[in-house]
């Protein structure tokens, strides 16, 4: 497989994560790129590559006009909404693995919370598609117009199929809150939740998710650098492999408002289709790794993606939640960051810095023996780990 | 409890060229679907091409109106635009295949489920068009 073994994040920045940034999101990409080329000890002259999302509102002569950077061999967005996230990884290892860049930087910088609302009912005269992520028209006149209606949809599926409450679903708000309350770069810092508080909080879509079954609207950027493997060993940090990186984009399939791909929706296919590439490419399954950084959005997410990517099987989340499994000396650490319900949610991208973060041994809420982290967004997985 | 009724503040739907049928249809109470001409396959969400084989000429096929939930869900805040009382979203699975995202109207949500059947009705919306949206076959609401 190209790419595999390769190629190195060796550069990771971020912003704080807030609700009003008070400046523009320009600037806060960047400053997460400046941030991320310091890290790895390299200079914007270095940077041929620059990939972020469809949805991502800055623009990449904006960004190489703050940063100066001299000229651009690639510059690429990827579809599928925050999904992107892990699959931006796949496409920067590509791009240096093949020869065709030497350092590529990946950004997502956003607002969402200060300049417009995510998770906001969307009125008439949207955008018809999110880029794979949605096509609203078949959803908005219904009634079915936030991230959180597409997601409950599914979700609804999921709990009438293994009898899962959203008292269920509170376990992983608890858990994430937990983490968030001891790491200092979250929004949640020093606050975590019961249950009770879980429970308490106001339904935003029943009876699926309530609001702290929700990620945050966040404003905030993120950055990484990425480069080949013996010219990362040049850089500051001590390299993060990317041991392998895949994505599937399944015929029929959309991204949240994932309703037409398979009658059958209590069950990711798309997860079990990158399961089996990534463990083709690395020889490692993902719950063979020590930390699993998985994508957020919604509580539910978590247990559907727990069970297509092999943690354990259909219907087993619940009990392998409450088995202990995920807390961080447990069998498959989750998101120790807070991920993005305690965290901050810029998009799936904090999830990786922090996945680096376990693999470099630096992180707030550190899990012991870290030789693998693997990193996952639906149509994306990943599986990194220090050289 | 009262119907989960909308008004006629129903969002307009946004059409495209593959998809205006759809909602014109609806407009004269008519609940159609893509049917490929050559090879007869019904899809949804429309498109340009049958991906079966590849035919390019699409036409509308008129459903019974019949279908069956298959999952539910009733968003409640922020409350969504053009609605009066909480709307109650599903995925019905129409008799003849393909699903599609509706509504469904006349039951009180505690008494939503899965598999409950369900028939096409029409809606106005805020333009002047109309959406389908769906009603419990009479009977069906009292099943446990």
């Amino acid at each position: 497989m190209m790419g595999a073994g390769k190629a190195a994040i060796v550069g990771i920045g971020q912003t704080e994560f807030s609700k009003n940034s008070g400046r523009s999101e320009l600037q806060l990409a960047a400053e997460a790129v400046k941030a991320a080329l310091d890290d790895a000890g390299l200079s914007p002259a270095d940077v041929d590559g620059l990939i972020t999302f469809t949805l991502d509102g800055s623009d990449e002569v904006g960004l190489g006009r703050c940063l100066g950077i001299p000229d651009l061999k690639l510059a690429t967005r990827i579809p599928n909404g925050g999904a992107a996230s892990v699959a931006t990884v796949f496409h920067a290892m590509s791009a240096v693995a093949s020869g065709v860049c030497d350092v590529v930087v990946i950004w997502r910088a956003m607002n969402e919370r200060s300049q417009y609302r995510f998770g906001q009912p969307i009125i008439r005269g949207a955008i018809p598609t999110g880029g794979g992520s949605t096509f609203m028209e078949w959803c908005l006149p219904f009634g079915a117009q936030s991230p959180a209606s597409w997601e409950a949809l599914t979700a609804q599926s999921y709990m009438s199929r293994y009898g899962v409450t959203n008292a269920d679903f509170g376990l992983v708000s608890v858990l994430l809150r937990k983490y968030a309350a001891t790491n200092p770069a979250a929004w949640f810092y020093g606050k975590p939740i019961t249950l009770e508080d879980h429970q308490a909080s106001r339904w935003i879509v029943a009876p699926a998710l309530r609001l702290l079954d929700c990620c945050q609207e966040s404003d905030g950027g993120v950055a990484l650098v990425i480069t080949r493997i013996d010219r990362a060993r040049d850089c500051k940090q001590k390299p993060v492999v990317i041991r392998g990186a895949v994505t599937s984009m399944r015929f029929n399939h959309e991204i949240i408002s994932d309703y037409y791909a398979t009658s059958d929706l209590s069950h990711l296919e798309i997860g079990d289709r990158v399961r089996e590439r990534l463990t083709q490419v690395t020889g490692l399954a993902p719950r063979d790794t020590q930390v699993a950084m998985i994508y957020d959005n919604f509580t539910p997410q978590i247990y559907m993606q727990l069970e297509a990517f092999g943690f354990c099987g259909p219907g087993q989340a619940k009990d392998y939640i409450k088995d202990g499994n995920l807390e961080l000396t447990g069998r498959s650490p989750l998101s120790p960051n807070g991920g993005h319900i305690g965290e901050g949610y810029i998009h799936g991208m904090n999830l990786i810095t922090e996945g680096v973060r376990q693999a470099r041994g630096t992180a707030a809420n550190q899990v012991a023996n870290v030789e693998n982290v693997f990193l996952a967004s639906g149509v994306a997985g990943a599986i990194i780990g220090a050289a | 409890m009262a119907d989960n009724e909308t008004t006629i503040q129903r969002q307009e739907p946004v059409a495209t060229p593959d998809s205006e049928f759809f909602w014109e249809g609806a407009s004269r109470g008519e609940l159609l679907i893509e049917q490929c001409d050559a090879c007869k396959t019904l899809w949804h969400p429309p498109r340009p091409m049958c991906p079966k084989c590849h035919a390019t000429r699409m036409v509308p096929a008129r459903m019974s109106g019949r279908g069956v939930v298959y999952s539910w869900a009733m968003p409640i805040h922020p409350f969504p635009h053009g609605f009066a009382t909480p709307p109650i979203v599903a995925l019905i699975d129409l008799a003849e295949g393909p699903r599609v995202v509706s509504n469904v109207v006349g039951i009180d949500p505690r008494k939503m489920r899965e598999g409950l059947a369900v028939t096409v009705e029409f809606e106005p919306t805020a333009g002047g068009k109309a959406v389908p949206v769906f009603r419990p076959v009479a009977g069906q609401e009292k099943t446990p």
